[in-house]
């Protein structure tokens, strides 16, 4: 398949957009590029995570695990690989790991999913706790050359990369096969498709990419331990921004990352007493006034507008 | 970003005011604080570090403030809440640095939050007296970053502290040979049972009872029942505040009461003491202060008159001393010059309620209290790096 | 480790059960029954656990009196969460999935919201007191006459629980809108005050565990999402809807840890506990007591 015209203005339009993202670096000052990595990582994680849930609708609480993983491949390897092999070598262990997880989860329904990724996290976080205190290692030290631009930098390309696996898929007979499974899945497996296997390929997407994140953000902390790695705060916090965003969009995830940082952000630095209490409150807010999150408020806008044109031109 | 703006209104208020009574013209330097205010640290954080911000900003100001470039200045505070969260802590960092343009930024809480953090004071040039991180080599740490420094003191002098003291009661017939280790299975606890095994071994202890149990855990009954099955002479424990109370509330509760009891963090906190009552007498615990000294007695009676809480008797104290020690370097360069300032502290040795604070070649501060010992109400130092003022360790009340 | 034989490792192992049976009931209910996923579950437990604290050190209250102030405080709040935050979003969801969606949004805002207020009214620091921190022998062996307490105040709150369910005709009615909602409104029942029922029901429950648990355990603000988070796996173990379920899912996690920390080494207690977790959804997807879907 070749790609359409509007297509191809739309590809044109994000690489654009990706390219005037890159120069953050060089225009903002350096609270704006900690700002900017935040978005980034979340943008990743919760397009990763959206990929699979969008369709699927399980909601999955592993985020946290395959991040953790990628972070201690990261402070594991540093002093005898190169760097760039690490990245790699993460996002096969958590592409692995998910496709094992996807197989072992395949016979749960709703609820069971969730909970079950999330114990599973805990489970990998205590095993490793226990593996330290039995080799006598405490948190690894990550002291390297490597500068929050090329964090972003590299942050910025995995969201690339997610994107177009997330294109591709769309496009492909997986993708369709996804949106019959999304409706019905009696449906799709009496046409004859093996909505198991498509939702483990699926699934090692946000795995992959995950571990990624972890291993590319372990240099800026410095010092990792599980505490941090496996943080459950971080699952949720990815569920949230990619349902706030919308998941049935491939850009919902990031229509709702983008203006969470910025709440975020303003909150945190106008109220650090009240923080977690008025973060609760916007939470409250947003679900109750925008029931389909960001992507269904500019979905309505732009429906607004593009009516009155189509009226205009009509 | 807000906050500029009310800045500027403030001193656009404080001009209009100054107008009026001259004498109030006093110009600020804006200090910033990042530390968990929530999450899982937020309870010591609570304890050891916030309230130690609050009164040195109150005792700074009530001075008339802090003289630079000839004339005192107020501090005025920015604090934000990282949630135990590194990422928070970087952005928060920034935000002082970069938004805030914050004169001071004070160093964050516990280890991880202040190597997450290091990086960015290191970029920006403050000078970072931390008094929260343990650090065992802090030589390969300040290559990197040479800005930061680490008062609290590493693992292996504090293991040997332990060591000392046990020998001590043993050399006076006081306890046998036989001690009873456990640790949190955190970094924490491996650090310091994996440096304790040596250290008391080669003091000649025979470490009979030996386990790890996960952060979180909400019945210690059976790591107790162990450990008093291996009939100890001395029980050790690397614990985090919630398992220091409940291995002593199980300890006394299965009568496991050896010649020596240790517990680690939150064994110094006052609200210790409060939930234990008198049977903490002669209970050992990591840290200490010289508690009958009189600035360590002036301090705790100025930070219960400010802050309305008691500070604990270790790293309260240490907190402090860390914002004593650039307090008087900044007003000993008389400029905000930090790359002088940190020139300063590494030159020179500074007097603080813990005493002299003076940092070794690797911006490391080699004398610390290594054990406490609650005796009649207070907890004591009892075993140091060099500190002045120890009380002789006592025995317990074996049954 | 212990060289004690069989029966203390199994007392030890129950009354830990009991503890988790009292963090979990009350999100058994909410979740089964009212099919609200509340990620405050454990903001409410520490509520309570503060109340008894405060109650206890300011007063020399009883935390044991202090349970039938808390129950009907805890009763009333929650109430008032389903009946104007949570009902909303169950009538407007178009199905399951999207309530299971919504709730959890604004559960887990609403523990944003507990975590915070907490703050602001209690401040940051550890609550701990001591309260019956006495030994009591059984069998020769010894315990916390604090955690034996609690213990029989998860049985007989789960006691009740169950004969109230299985015995009384709103009881009934419960698990009926638990099994079918559809067809339990067919049959005359009123689902949304069912709903709202069971929900302040389990928010009574569990903070009633958290005044019960506040005799041993130390708390802060921040503390509540460890209990959520062992609630949840412990509900799903057990399977959802069914309080039997809750309560052996509860029990064996208690054993097996106790076993675990006695046997083979304290540290693997936890790892243990969500590995039969893991194994147990792995071998029955739907939980110990849930039905195929």
């Amino acid at each position: 398949m070749t790609p359409s015209r509007s297509e191809a203005a739309r590809i044109g339009w994000v690489v654009l957009a990706l390219a005037a993202a890159a120069t953050l670096p060089w225009i903002g000052s350096s609270y704006y590029l900690a700002l900017g990595v935040t978005i980034a990582t979340f943008t990743v994680l919760a397009t990763s995570w959206a990929i699979f849930s969008g369709p699927t609708h399980y909601i999955s609480l592993a985020t946290a695990a395959f991040y953790g993983v990628g972070t201690y491949t990261t402070g594991l390897l540093i002093e005898t690989m190169p760097y760039w092999s690490i990245l790699a070598i993460a996002g096969l262990i958590g592409a692995a790991g998910a496709a094992l997880v996807g197989l072992a989860t395949l016979r749960l329904s709703g609820v069971y999913f969730v909970i079950f990724t999330l114990g599973l996290a805990e489970f990998v976080r205590q095993v490793l706790t226990w593996v330290q205190n039995l080799t006598g290692q405490k948190g690894i030290y990550v002291l390297t050359q490597i500068t929050e631009a090329q964090i972003y930098w590299q942050l910025v390309g995995l969201a690339a990369l997610v994107w177009l696996a997330g294109w591709l898929i769309g496009r492909s007979r997986l993708g369709f096969a996804l949106r019959i499974i999304g409706d019905d899945e009696e449906v799709a497996r009496h046409s004859g498709i093996d909505t198991a296997m498509a939702k483990v390929l699926l699934f090692m997407i946000p795995g992959a990419a995950a571990a990624m994140t972890g291993a590319i953000l372990a240099p800026r902390f410095v010092y990792i331990e599980p505490a941090v790695a496996f943080s459950p705060m971080l699952s949720f916090q990815v569920v949230i921004m990619a349902l706030l965003g919308g998941t049935g969009r491939l850009w919902g995830p990031l229509v709702g990352v983008i203006p969470f940082t910025f709440l975020w952000e303003a909150i945190s630095s106008s109220f650090p007493n009240q923080t977690t209490l008025l973060l609760g409150l916007t939470f409250l807010l947003i679900v109750y006034l925008l029931p389909r999150g960001f992507v269904g408020l500019f979905l309505d806008l732009r429906q607004h507008g593009g009516g009155t044109f189509r009226r205009a031109g009509a | 970003m807000k906050r500029r703006t009310f800045g500027a209104i403030g001193l656009a208020a404080m001009l209009l005011a100054s107008t009026a009574f001259a004498e109030n013209h006093a110009p600020t330097l804006t200090v910033g604080a990042v530390a968990p205010k929530t999450g899982p640290l937020a309870g010591g954080a609570a304890v050891s570090y916030w309230p130690n911000v609050r009164l040195w900003i109150d005792d700074v100001n009530s001075r008339g403030g802090l003289m630079v470039d000839g004339t005192q200045h107020m501090l005025e505070l920015i604090e934000y809440d990282d949630q135990t969260n590194p990422g928070e802590t970087i952005k928060a960092v920034q935000r002082l640095a970069t938004q805030d343009e914050a004169d001071i930024i004070l160093p964050p809480y516990s280890t991880g939050l202040n190597l997450a953090a290091a990086p960015i004071f290191n970029r920006f040039g403050y000078p970072m007296i931390t008094a929260t991180a343990t650090v065992d080599d802090t030589k390969a740490l300040v290559s990197q970053f040479p800005n930061v420094f680490i008062s609290l003191g590493g693992a292996k002098p504090i293991t040997e502290g332990v060591a000392q003291v046990l020998s001590d009661l043993r050399d006076r017939g006081d306890i046998g040979n036989r001690v009873a280790m456990v640790n949190v299975a955190d970094a924490f606890g491996i650090e310091l049972s994996q440096n304790a095994r040596p250290a008391l071994e080669a003091a000649g202890f025979e470490i009979v009872y030996d386990t790890s149990y996960p952060l979180g855990t909400q019945d210690l009954s059976t790591v107790i029942k162990g450990a008093a099955g291996t009939n100890p002479d001395a029980f050790v424990a690397w614990s985090y505040p919630p398992d220091t109370f409940g291995l002593t509330e199980q300890a006394q509760i299965e009568g496991l009461n050896p010649g020596a009891f240790f517990t680690a963090v939150a064994t110094a906190f006052p609200s210790y003491q409060a939930r234990f009552g008198d049977s903490v007498d002669g209970v050992l615990g990591i840290g200490g202060v010289d508690a009958d000294g009189e600035a360590f007695q002036e301090y705790a009676a100025r930070h219960e008159d400010v802050t309305g809480e008691k500070p604990d008797f270790w790293a309260s104290a240490m907190v402090y001393s860390s914002f004593q020690a650039l307090e008087q370097a900044i007003e000993a360069v008389g400029t905000m010059d930090n790359e002088a300032i940190i020139q300063h502290i590494k030159d020179n040795s500074f007097d603080t309620v813990i005493g002299t604070l003076d940092f070794d070649e690797n911006n490391n501060n080699p004398a610390f209290w290594t054990v406490g010992q609650w005796q009649d109400g207070l907890f004591h130092g009892v075993a140091s790096t060099g500190r002045e003022g120890a009380a002789e360790v006592r025995a317990r009340d074996a049954n | 480790m212990t060289d004690g034989g069989g029966m203390d490792i199994i007392i030890t192992g129950l009354v830990l059960g009991g503890t988790y049976a009292l963090i979990a009931m009350g999100l058994n209910l909410q979740y089964g029954m009212a099919r609200i996923m509340n990620l405050a579950n454990g903001e409410v437990l520490v509520v309570g656990a503060f109340v008894a604290f405060w109650l206890y050190t300011a007063g020399q209250v009883s935390p044991l009196l202090t349970l039938f102030v808390v129950a009907p405080l805890a009763f009333a709040l929650n109430w008032l969460i389903y009946r104007f935050m949570l009902l909303p979003l169950v009538r407007r969801a178009k199905s399951q999935g999207q309530l299971e969606v919504d709730s959890i949004l604004v559960t887990f805002g609403l523990s944003f919201v507990g975590v915070g207020l907490m703050l602001a009214f209690f401040g940051g620091d550890y609550f701990s007191y001591s309260y019956l921190a006495r030994p009591v022998r059984i069998m020769g062996e010894t315990y916390g006459l604090n955690r034996i307490v609690a213990f029989l105040g998860a049985v007989v709150i789960g006691g009740l629980l169950y004969l109230w369910l299985e015995r009384t005709r709103p009881g009934r009615a419960m698990r009926a809108i638990a099994v079918d909602p559809k067809s339990a409104r067919l049959v005359g029942i009123d689902v949304p005050r069912m709903s709202a029922l069971a929900f302040a029901l389990g928010g009574t429950i569990t903070a009633m565990g958290g005044a019960l648990l506040s005799t041993y355990l130390t708390l802060d603000a921040s503390t509540g999402v460890l209990f959520t988070l062992k609630a949840l796996v412990i509900v799903i173990m057990g399977g959802v809807g069914d309080l039997r379920g809750t309560i052996v899912a509860a029990l064996l996690l208690g054993l097996l840890e106790t076993f675990v920390a006695a046997w083979i080494d304290p540290g693997l207690t936890l790892a243990a506990a969500y590995l039969l977790f893991v194994l147990i959804l792995l071998f029955r997807p739907q939980g110990l007591f849930g039905r195929k879907a």
